[in-house]
């Protein structure tokens, strides 16, 4: 038996504790646990739950939902921009989702004042491209940090049930991009029709073609269906079901079709500030027809239980800088693990 | 069975390289969840070392059961004996079961498994949110385990270096002396 050697200082045990509570301390501050955080997902969707109508279940955000599927046929063009298989194989299967963009499952069509449209296409090479995208033809905000303080801005005050045109103004004056979106919020027409209804991707992405070449583009599923628009007393009077009860009508006459087309930027262009849309002088091509024959409701739809995240994406296309693009990530995943939490506990079922 | 006085070579191997990645893999984790800008990034980082340790954990469990282990000191009391032993055994089902979670959890969700590039694992589970609905949060909740029995694991074996002073540190820290 070798000679026991003495033992150590029960003191010893002070610097033990320290290197523990050290590292507890470090993975603490990690994840957020201490430390002053400038602005997590979590407090997004926190936020975003505790105004208007959440019904659990749902959706953060664009809760109300009509599930779709169809087929995507790339066009000749598409494979010279991406080596992403979804550029080049001849005809891919769809599913995707319209969406109302308030987090309240039941509110009026009429009322929305912004519609969204998803696509999950997956590809024969087993990769996934999901994509989100909305009727604004450019972001609200530069940042998430903008877009949370104008979703704050937006909360009623209590006192008068109407939000605090002092927190507008500090809004307006710290993120003056805003404003042009309220000016287009407030004019622009909407359509009588999701089938005639344009949907912008309005975060750029890096596209990579066969030669190793980048170039950043932003994408637009742009209708074949001619727009129809509805005067303001239409859209009051409408039903609150209306546009899925259109979507039914014409898709039993015929496929509702879009041509996703991609803007490609100029060297300066604002690749990382969704707010400010590319010139219309832009190179634009044509990359596909996104073609809708079937649609259902979300409640039990393939749609409901998909995460819309827009950083899901197949080799070919990758993330640009937009700080956006990347919340937007983030706060889906938050939503969908809410949700499906919410689900799981009411035994498969929103409500 | 003849003991050895030290864990053998794979076994010393994979245990340091093994505490590097668990221990990046539970920092990777913890900031992603929080994460408005690097999520996308470090959830790439998470998927593919989470199978690595997935599989490092099969040969580890293999080798752990296949070959002598040395013993621990004749004279640590038995309640220290006892969590030794638990704690291992749950260091063992979690390296295991984390990484299985976290696959079957993606699957339930409808997530694709990107490993790297174009290359994806299979889903294990139907996509299901009443399943996802249970392993997400669970995910999340063995991982504070882990990491708080790894920082049990970790006071124990500097308790054992520099306050008993026993060879129970250099069993897995040096290999027989030559």
């Amino acid at each position: 038996m070798p000679k026991p050697t003495p033992r150590g200082s029960v003191l010893l045990l002070l610097p033990i504790a320290l290197i523990l509570a050290l590292i507890a301390a470090l993975f603490a501050w990690v994840g957020g646990w201490i430390g002053n955080r400038d602005l997590t997902p979590q407090k997004m969707m926190d936020l975003a739950q505790a105004s208007g109508k959440q019904q659990a279940g749902f959706r953060r955000a664009h809760s109300k939902g009509i599930c779709f599927a169809g087929t995507f046929t790339p066009t000749a063009e598409a494979a010279k921009l991406s080596t992403a298989r979804a550029f080049s194989q001849p005809e891919i299967a769809v599913i995707g989702r319209f969406s109302a963009s308030s987090n309240n499952p039941y509110a009026p069509d009429g009322a929305s004042p912004v519609r969204g449209m998803a696509v999950q296409l997956k590809t024969d090479d087993g990769q996934e491209w999901r994509i989100a995208m909305n009727s604004f033809p450019f972001f609200a905000a530069a940042t998430p940090q903008g877009f949370q303080q104008m979703n704050e801005a937006g909360v009623p005050d209590p006192a008068t049930g109407k939000p605090d045109p002092k927190k507008m103004q500090a809004l307006l004056a710290a993120h003056p991009e805003i404003a042009a979106f309220q000016a287009w919020a407030k004019t622009a027409l909407k359509s009588d029709s999701l089938g005639n209804t344009q949907f912008n991707g309005v975060n750029a992405f890096r596209l990579t073609d066969g030669q190793g070449v980048d170039r950043m583009v932003r994408w637009s599923m742009r209708p074949r269906t001619p727009f129809v628009a509805m005067t303001a007393e239409q859209l009051k009077a409408a039903d609150v079901n209306f546009l899925a009860a259109d979507l039914d009508r014409r898709l039993a006459a015929g496929p509702l079709v879009w041509d996703m087309v991609l803007q490609i930027a100029a060297p300066g262009d604002p690749i990382t500030d969704p707010s400010m849309a590319w010139p219309d002088s832009r190179q634009q091509v044509a990359i596909g027809a996104l073609t809708l024959v079937h649609a259902e409701p979300q409640a039990d739809g393939p749609c409901r239980d998909l995460n819309f995240d827009p950083l899901i994406l197949p080799s070919g296309i990758a993330a640009s800088d937009d700080p956006v693009l990347h919340a937007r990530s983030a706060a889906y995943s938050v939503s969908f693990n809410r949700r499906e939490r919410e689900i799981s506990a009411q035994n498969g079922s929103a409500r | 069975m003849n003991r050895p006085r030290h864990f053998n070579p794979l076994a010393r191997l994979l245990h340091w390289a093994m505490a590097l990645a668990i221990f990046s893999m539970l920092f990777i984790g913890a900031a992603m969840v929080v994460s408005l800008r690097y999520r996308d990034a470090l959830l790439a980082l998470h998927r593919p070392l989470g199978i690595a340790i997935l599989l490092l954990a099969i040969v580890r469990l293999i080798n752990r059961l296949s070959r002598p282990v040395p013993p621990l000191p004749a004279d640590v009391p038995p309640i220290q004996q006892f969590a030794a032993h638990a704690s291992h055994w749950l260091l063992y089902g979690l390296m295991l079961a984390m990484p299985l979670i976290g696959w079957a959890m993606l699957s339930a969700g409808g997530y694709p498994i990107t490993m790297f590039g174009g290359v994806h694992l299979p889903a294990i589970l139907p996509h299901s949110p009443v399943i996802y609905g249970w392993l997400r949060p669970l995910h999340g909740a063995l991982a504070y385990l882990l990491f708080l029995t790894i920082l049990g694991h970790l006071g124990a074996a500097l308790f054992h270096a520099w306050v008993r002073r026993d060879e129970v540190f250099a069993q897995m820290a040096k290999g027989e002396p030559k």
